[in-house]
């Protein structure tokens, strides 16, 4: 994504005009409606309806299938949504394209699924990639901020110049993390941030997210399977089934929703042992 | 309260006061670095207490937090205490954590290329050169003992992947073949008369394009296509396998990817080069007829007749015979280059490249020493 966005920049050299500013400063941080996706026979999403409160961790879970990466991609700007509207600050952005690519991109980092580093730049060059093309820094800040934004995510400086092909599992998630951080986002989209992590990492990288959520006052909309994640990380979850949320609140108010698909995930097998820790 | 980032300064005594304001955010990262540059001590200077009051930061991110980690260390560097008050408390863990920063990299720097690296890269070349060498005789080796093992137990040959890669390497190029060296034949041609006309041996050009096509153009024309068509591809195909690891579970399920991928690819072409060879020659020499009659006034008959005398069977025979060892040259190749992919997507690139470079010189080469050869037993 950010490879072919790196080339609207020259579109924003024309206007000289002030740049509309994004008022992070609202309680509400991501407000979706009705938001429907179509594809040419299924009818994926039906109608979405949530709130992401400033400040607050979101959990997405569902079936698989159920859409949540449809809805994951839909928000970050890569599905165009058949209906419905995306507010991120009170700004709808589905429709305006030049407002996503000035504002709203640059207030959000996106971690997917595998990562996604550039596989042909180094570790330095990936978390300074989005640096490079929105700000206007020194070559010597440019390094000492990466260097900083690795130390926040776990990472020795000597993986700077290492190349994504030399990483391990974990530690390219975190550099990742890192390039999802680089432009100190206000809003944090992971999608299924611990999935391919055994349970230590991923407990690690829970923390992490926690710590750096804290840290930097994030909003982060998270998709995940991980039972632990939701109990230690989530403030919020919301349960996507059938093209809709048909739950939304606190890990409590699933434990106790009588919902049997809910029942089964948070009250089954897994689910009990990820409870009692 | 401004939003620009500020930094005011003034000294009471051996102390510094700075007075930072305004938002220290990304967007002002530039001028902020430029304030915390000017507000760094010179060196032995009697300043002993740095105090930085951060009451007026409206906004304090990673940027601006780091920059003040800087400001901080390069006053303690210099011998001075340092102190900051007033920090609001929702930056505190964020400069906190900042500080926690203790190794910084070194700067990414591009060196001077001096003579040793020069000298350095020619050698790692050489190495190269040797290397890929080495890993064309291995697998030579393997696809020989693949082919002897197939030999000896018939059933266990992909024999589908086989007729879809004959479909995929030779069906489908054989428009384009035939269309390339249609155009070098009637060019050849042309040239030809142009040039021998002065001295009024226009028929001699029946003799030129006859065996210039049938001994060397035809078969180099069609492997530089194939090389360029189906060899690239090979590389790119084998090479993303590997990248998915695709062929290490081929391994791991106990079948021998040369066998199961190399192989069917590699007598695909052995097979499909040298027919289309013989299409390629044949619409070669008709473009040359097709020119000779309509430029240079050589009757259909009287081109036939000449074809007849000068032509024998050892000149066909001539260009036959390399075509199937041009085909395994430029199917090992492929099949090493994909083979030695790595992880990114910039090594298949190179890979490609190295591929189709690779197997085109060694057409050539080995077309020299053919040439060598049926110099030395007169045909």
């Amino acid at each position: 994504m950010s490879i072919t966005d790196s080339g609207f920049d020259f579109l924003s050299l024309f206007d000289d005009g002030p740049q509309p500013q994004l008022d992070i400063s609202q309680d509400i941080a991501l407000r979706v409606r009705n938001l429907q996706v179509k594809f040419r026979r299924q009818h994926v999403l039906k109608g979405v309806n949530f709130d992401v409160k400033r400040g607050e961790v979101l959990g997405f879970v569902g079936a698989s299938g159920a859409g949540k990466s449809v809805l994951l991609r839909t928000m970050i700007g890569l599905i165009q949504p058949t209906s419905g509207t995306i507010e991120v600050f009170g700004q709808e952005f589905s429709k305006a394209k030049e407002l996503r690519e000035q504002l709203i991109e640059r207030h959000w980092g996106i971690l997917f699924q595998h990562g996604a580093l550039f596989s042909a730049l180094t570790v330095r060059q990936n978390v300074q990639f989005p640096m490079r093309e929105y700000l206007d820094l020194s070559p010597r800040l440019l390094d000492e901020v990466a260097a900083a934004k690795l130390k926040m995510v776990g990472l020795p400086p000597e993986a700077l110049n290492k190349m994504p092909s030399e990483l391990s599992g974990g530690m390219i998630k975190r550099v990742a993390l890192a390039r999802a951080l680089a432009l100190d986002p206000a809003i944090v989209f992971l999608d299924e941030p611990t999935s391919g992590l055994d349970p230590i990492s991923a407990g690690e990288f829970d923390n992490l997210i926690r710590t750096l959520q804290r840290t930097l006052g994030l909003t982060v909309f998270m998709v995940t399977h991980d039972l632990d994640s939701l109990h230690s990380v989530c403030d919020r979850i919301a349960v996507l089934a059938d093209g809709k949320v048909i739950a939304a609140g606190p890990m409590s108010t699933m434990l106790a929703s009588d919902h049997p698909w809910l029942k089964a995930y948070f009250r089954g097998k897994r689910g009990r042992v990820g409870s009692t820790m | 309260m401004s939003s620009e980032a500020l930094l005011a300064a003034s000294v009471s005594g051996d102390r510094l006061d700075l007075l930072a304001a305004g938002e220290w955010t990304a967007d002002r990262a530039n001028d902020l670095e430029r304030l915390v540059m000017a507000a760094a001590l010179p060196p032995q200077s009697p300043i002993k207490l740095v105090r930085v009051n951060m009451a007026g930061v409206a906004k304090l991110d990673t940027y601006g937090a780091w920059l003040l980690e800087r400001l901080l260390r390069g006053s303690r560097e210099s011998g001075a205490a340092t102190d900051v008050i007033n920090l609001h408390d929702q930056f505190r863990t964020l400069v906190e954590t900042v500080h926690q920063t203790t190794e910084l990299p070194d700067p990414e720097r591009l060196r001077r290329k001096s003579v040793t690296d020069w000298l350095a890269a020619v050698g790692e070349n050489i190495a190269e050169v040797g290397q890929s060498a080495a890993l064309f005789a291995q697998m030579l080796g393997a696809v020989t003992f693949a082919f002897l093992r197939v030999l000896w137990r018939p059933r266990t040959f992909r024999f589908t992947s086989l007729v879809n890669q004959i479909d995929l390497v030779g069906w489908r190029a054989v428009p384009i073949i035939l269309l390339i060296t249609f155009l070098i034949g009637a060019i050849l041609a042309q040239q030809g008369i142009f040039h021998f006309r002065r001295f009024g041996a226009d028929v001699f050009v029946v003799d030129m394009v006859g065996i210039l096509v049938l001994r060397e153009i035809g078969v180099l024309i069609v492997c530089v296509m194939v090389a360029g068509r189906s060899g690239s591809a090979y590389t790119a195909e084998i090479g993303s396998m590997k990248m998915r690891e695709e062929i290490d579970a081929l391994q791991t399920m106990g079948f021998d990817p040369i066998s199961v991928l190399v192989l069917p690819r590699i007598l695909a072409l052995v097979i499909a080069v040298p027919m289309l060879t013989f299409l390629g020659e044949m619409s070669a020499l008709y473009g040359a007829g097709l020119v000779a009659s309509l430029y240079g006034g050589i009757q259909p008959e009287v081109f036939l007749q000449r074809l007849r005398e000068v032509i024998s069977l050892d000149h066909f025979m001539v260009g036959m015979i390399k075509a199937p060892f041009m085909a395994l040259t430029i199917g090992i190749v492929a099949c090493v280059r994909g083979l030695e992919t790595k992880g990114s997507a910039e090594s298949l690139g190179a890979q490609t490249t190295a591929a189709v470079v690779q197997s085109i010189f060694l057409v050539i080469v080995l077309d020299g020493v053919f040439a060598v050869f049926f110099a030395a037993i007169d045909k």
